[in-house]
Parts: structure tokens; C-alpha cells; sequence
């Protein structure tokens, strides 16, 4: 069966064939993040891919990955190109390095998602908490359902997590 | 996977094949004609350039995002008959790449001459930036990752290796912006360029923001053009009307591991030339420091930069001076783009910059100097606004390609007799 759903206005709509990110969008709308770990090497990956990047076997599991991160990277978008951008400017391109897995397999690589900063409730975040984020900001997941069965990860600004004095920011603001 | 590059491209390759014409229509934003026109009349212009008749070349490729029109159509409006034709998917990058194409399917005894064309109404029509794209389809399981965050556009894509650039080295945003500034100096030196006035740095940085770190100004100009180059050995290039550029090592679309735009695989400040760089120059026998000029792909200021470093012109980190230091500007040490490259005189994936050294190193840049009762042109070496943009005594051009962070292409060529 085909998942449908919608966001921000957008509809979706996860292919039957499409079993890896069916199953990862299912996961997210019951508030977890998952990733496919391989069981030969027992590497986990994001986002979903058809077999291991780092050893090619297709066996694998879908095992919790805990949800905090630190902002490795980010863009900030004030010019939107889709529709359903324009009213939530200027909002966070995010590339999130989560604490699992950091160096591995080789120094720099990563367990990164990408995904927009949010505020607690899931809706992307305000201009004012789009200032506060940059690289070195610790954050953690969230979702925001798209219908009954799948959500989209979001990140918000872990509260309880020690933060970087001032994370770093492009200098003009 | 542990990937080790093997370099083994047979050295003797080396000299044997040359870009001997090359063709535009100029670039425009609303061309008011289709991409079949503006192949056929790239593809023309370029065959003729090069003292050719259509019979000659029995060779074509081309390469597209499914904006163009395809080889056998523009073959047929020119009445070519061909040996050999292939139509590519693909953007920035693609150039050099199918030039190692051209050569290894003449090597391979399929035709003898091939004419490789780009085609695209990228403003009236087809939008690179995304302008006008999307958002009527849904979002499907991949694309929930892309345009369910609101990433569409190549600096929306990008932005994460620009960013982390800047966060690793200290790499300023006036530095960044010096290469919009001298390729600025560069277009007013040419007639064809679409924007040509100098802009400063100032400007760039005033100018409104796209996505951090890319203000307006350090995005390319989308523009409407055909463009076209021919391939054949460097043996027949004698029977040809101009000193052919003589191809002396062409890398393909080399990636770095894990190069899905996810960004998990290594230091994500660095882009594809650090790989490609380990093919490229031993392959061309020569490094660095014995360019001329260079051609590196400027979608955005960064990705100039960004290449320019990887492929060793400076250090690793030290990109941001070497791009504002003046050594890529028309009179310093190694000028890049002299043409004014995609952020002035027009974007069209990277042929125009292969284009643009042929003619640097035929020693006959069509500037605003004059030319001679024999129509040779009279370089005055004087890169004021409005006056010269050829180098002095080229010998030897590089061409950096861009695809994206983790994929790049290019090409070095020597100047023949």
C-alpha cells in the first residue's frame, strides 16, 4: 500500500514499492528515529539506502538511533524557491551530526540528517530562533505528523543540553 | 568500502586529440527561439570554425537535463550523417567528460570527428535555480528528504559545503566574493558577456541574501544559448583553420565517496578535486604551477574557490586568499575565467569555459581589441574596462569542472602548432 499525507500543504505520497522509506517515515510517526543498521558490519546509515555503503550487503535491521546532535552545517534560505516556503522565511537548512557513530568509519565521517529547525510544536522555527542556531548548536529530534501513519523529523534546540557560548554563525547577519 | 583510484588512463593519449572549433550563439535571457535552433546553430558555427564541412564530422554528443534537443534532430536540420551519437543526462561536469568520451570512441575506430553541443533556454525556459519547478507533484520517499525540507535549488544544496568551508579555514565572505568581483572585470572585456559591468565586492556583499552564505550576486546569470565543440585527432587537426588546442589529460565525473548530497563521508569541505587531482596531473604530465590560465567552474564564487584549492593551486584552507589575492585576475599570475565564466557572461554547464581557453590558447580572445586587414586581432594587453582580454603567451589551460561537492571533471590543455 501506497502511504499518503500531507505537509505544509504539500501532498505526499511514499510508493508501495518503496519499502525502506515507507518504513522509515512509518517509524518517525511514532515519534522514533530509526536507521538501518547493517548486520554484517553493523554500520547504521541515513538516510535509507538499498544496501550498505560501507560493505554492500543488503542485509539489515531497523534499530532506535537516539535523536541529538550537534549542527554540523547549515544554510540559512531566505529566497524560497517552492510555495510553501515563502510564508515560514528565513528557515534552517540543517545538516545534523548525531552523537552515534561520529568518526566512524574514518575521521569526519558521520551519521547526518538533514532537515528545517522547528520550535517545540513541530511548525518551522520563528526569525528569532533561526538567530539563535548555527554550527555547534546542540539539538535534538522531533516530528510533525503528515497524516496517521507517517511524520517528518524536524530539529529543535536541545534545552536540557549543554550549548556553545555563541554557535558559530555566516558573519552578516 | 576502502577505494583506492587507479590511475591507469594509457599516457599515450596524451597530445593525440584536440578541440579544433568551437561555437555560440551568444548569451541571451530570452533567446525567442527553441533549443533546436540554438544546437544547430552552436553545432554549425563551431564546425565551421573549425574549417569543416558537416560531411567531415561523422561524431555527435550532447548533454542535457532533459531541457534540450537531442543529437539525431539537430543531425538531421544540418544533414549530417553520423557514425556515432549519444545524448547525456547530465549538467555542470559533463564537459570534460564527454570529451574522454569523444576520444575513446574515436580511439575505438566508431567515427573520426566529433561535434558535442549544450543547448538551453536555462532562463525562458528551464530554470536551473528552480525557479518556477516543482511543487505540484508530491513529495515521494526520496524527495521527502529534498523538497519536504525545502531543498531544491543547487544552493540549497550546496550551501552546507560553502558553509563549513568558511567554519574550518576562516574563509571570509569578502574573500569569497573578490571572484564575482574579477570575473566582473573580466566580462567587461567581452563583448558576448550578458552582465557586463564590474561589480565590487561591496556589491556582492549588499546585494540580497539567496541562501547563507550566497548573496544574489554570488549565484551565476541563467541564460538562454547553444554552445558547441569539435573533437578529432590531433593528426587531422592540421588540415584545420587554427592552432587546436592539443588535450593533454581529461578526468570524468570523479566522485567522492558517498556523494549522494548527504553529506556523510569526510570532511565535507572538500570537494571532488581532491580525487581528481591524482588523475589529472600525473595523467597530463604537468601540475599546477605550469598553468596558464585556469577555467574553474563558477555556479557559485565557492565552487571557483572551492576547486581551485582541491586541485592544489594553493593550500588546502588557503582557497579564500588565493581567490582575493588578484593572482586569478586578467594581468596576475594565473587568471581564471577570463570570459567572466557562469557569473557574467552566461551559464551553461561549463562548455563556455572549455570554449573560452580554446581560444586563449590559439592566442585570438574575442575582446574589444582590433583586428588587422587579415583579421587578426591586435592584443593590446591593456585589461582596462572595454579593452583586452587575452593572456600573454599561453602555453597550457586547466578546466575544473563542477557537478557538485562530491563530483567534478576536467580537462588540461597545451596549445599545438
Amino acid at each position: 500500500m501506497s502511504l499518503r499525507g500531507e505537509y505544509l500543504g504539500m501532498p505526499v505520497l511514499i510508493d508501495d514499492l518503496d519499502k525502506d522509506n515507507q518504513t522509515f517515515y512509518r517509524y518517525c510517526g511514532q515519534n522514533e528515529l530509526r536507521a538501518q543498521e547493517c548486520l554484517d558490519c553493523r554500520l547504521k546509515r541515513l538516510p535509507p539506502t538499498s544496501a550498505c555503503p560501507f560493505c554492500a550487503s543488503e542485509r539489515m535491521e531497523w534499530r532506535p538511533v537516539d535523536g541529538r546532535g550537534t549542527v554540523y552545517s547549515y544554510g540559512e534560505v531566505h529566497h524560497a524557491i517552492q510555495g510553501a516556503f515563502r510564508p515560514h522565511l528565513p528557515y534552517h537548512l540543517l545538516l545534523v551530526e548525531l552523537d552515534e557513530q561520529k568518526d566512524i568509519p574514518n575521521p569526519h565521517d558521520g551519521l547526518r540528517l538533514q532537515g528545517n529547525l522547528a520550535e517545540l510544536d513541530g511548525s518551522l522555527a520563528t526569525k528569532e530562533t533561526v538567530k539563535k542556531v548555527g554550527i555547534g548548536t546542540r539539538v535534538k529530534v522531533t516530528f510533525k505528523q503528515m497524516g496517521d501513519e507517517i511524520a517528518m523529523p524536524l530539529w529543535v534546540i536541545d534545552q536540557e543540553a549543554e550549548q556553545p557560548t555563541t554557535p558559530w554563525r555566516y558573519p552578516i547577519e | 568500502m576502502v577505494q583506492e583510484i587507479n590511475s591507469s588512463t594509457e599516457k599515450y593519449l596524451r597530445g593525440k586529440y584536440s578541440i579544433v572549433g568551437v561555437g555560440e550563439t551568444g548569451y541571451t535571457r530570452g533567446s525567442g527561439v527553441t533549443t533546436r535552433v540554438l544546437g544547430t546553430r552552436a553545432v554549425r558555427a563551431a564546425v565551421e570554425d573549425a574549417g569543416l564541412t558537416m560531411s567531415d564530422v561523422d561524431g555527435m554528443l550532447s548533454y542535457s537535463f532533459n531541457d534540450s534537443t537531442p543529437s539525431p534532430t539537430i543531425a538531421g536540420d544540418l544533414g549530417m550523417r553520423l557514425n556515432f551519437h549519444m545524448d547525456v543526462y547530465g549538467g555542470g561536469s559533463s564537459i570534460e567528460a564527454l570529451v574522454g568520451i569523444a576520444i575513446g570512441v574515436i580511439e575505438a575506430g566508431m567515427c573520426k570527428t566529433v561535434v558535442i553541443y549544450r543547448a538551453m533556454n536555462g532562463f525562458s525556459q528551464v530554470r536551473i535555480g528552480g525557479t518556477g519547478r516543482g511543487g505540484q507533484s508530491s513529495l515521494s520517499g526520496d524527495g521527502l528528504f529534498t523538497r519536504g525540507i525545502g531543498l531544491m535549488s543547487a544552493g540549497q544544496m550546496f550551501c552546507h559545503t560553502f558553509m563549513r568551508h568558511m567554519y574550518d579555514y576562516g574563509t571570509t565572505p569578502e574573500q569569497v566574493a573578490s571572484v564575482k568581483s574579477i570575473h566582473s572585470e573580466h566580462a567587461s572585456n567581452n563583448p558576448k558577456a550578458f552582465y557586463k559591468k564590474r561589480v565590487s565586492v561591496d556589491d556582492v556583499l549588499a546585494s540580497r541574501m539567496i541562501v547563507k552564505p550566497l548573496h544574489l550576486l554570488d549565484c551565476c546569470v541563467e541564460t538562454d544559448n547553444g554552445t558547441a565543440i569539435v573533437v578529432t585527432s590531433t593528426d587531422r587537426a592540421k588540415d584545420c583553420k587554427h592552432v587546436p588546442a592539443v588535450i593533454q589529460a581529461v578526468v570524468g565525473r570523479c566522485m567522492k565517496p558517498r556523494s549522494d548530497m548527504h553529506y556523510q563521508s569526510g570532511p565535507i569541505s572538500t570537494v571532488a578535486g581532491h580525487y581528481a587531482k591524482d588523475l589529472l596531473w600525473p595523467n597530463a604530465g604537468v601540475g599546477p604551477e605550469d598553468i596558464d590560465v585556469t577555467g574553474s567552474y563558477d555556479a557559485f564564487t565557492f565552487t571557483t574557490m572551492l576547486q581551485l584549492e582541491d586541485y592544489g593551486f594553493c593550500k588546502k584552507g588557503e582557497g579564500g586568499d588565493y581567490v582575493s589575492s588578484g593572482i586569478i585576475r586578467l594581468g596576475g599570475e594565473r587568471p581564471n575565467n577570463t570570459s567572466g565564466g557562469h557569473l557574467c557572461e552566461g551559464y551553461t554547464h561549463g562548455i563556455n569555459m572549455v570554449i573560452e581557453n580554446v581560444r586563449q590558447l590559439r592566442h585570438d580572445v574575442d575582446d574589444y581589441c582590433p583586428r588587422d586587414a587579415n583579421g587578426v586581432v591586435q592584443h593590446s594587453y591593456d585589461y582596462s574596462e572595454g579593452g583586452c582580454r587575452q593572456v600573454k603567451d599561453v602555453e597550457l589551460t586547466a578546466n575544473l569542472g563542477w557537478g557538485t561537492p562530491g563530483m567534478g571533471s576536467a580537462m588540461v590543455m597545451a596549445r599545438g602548432t
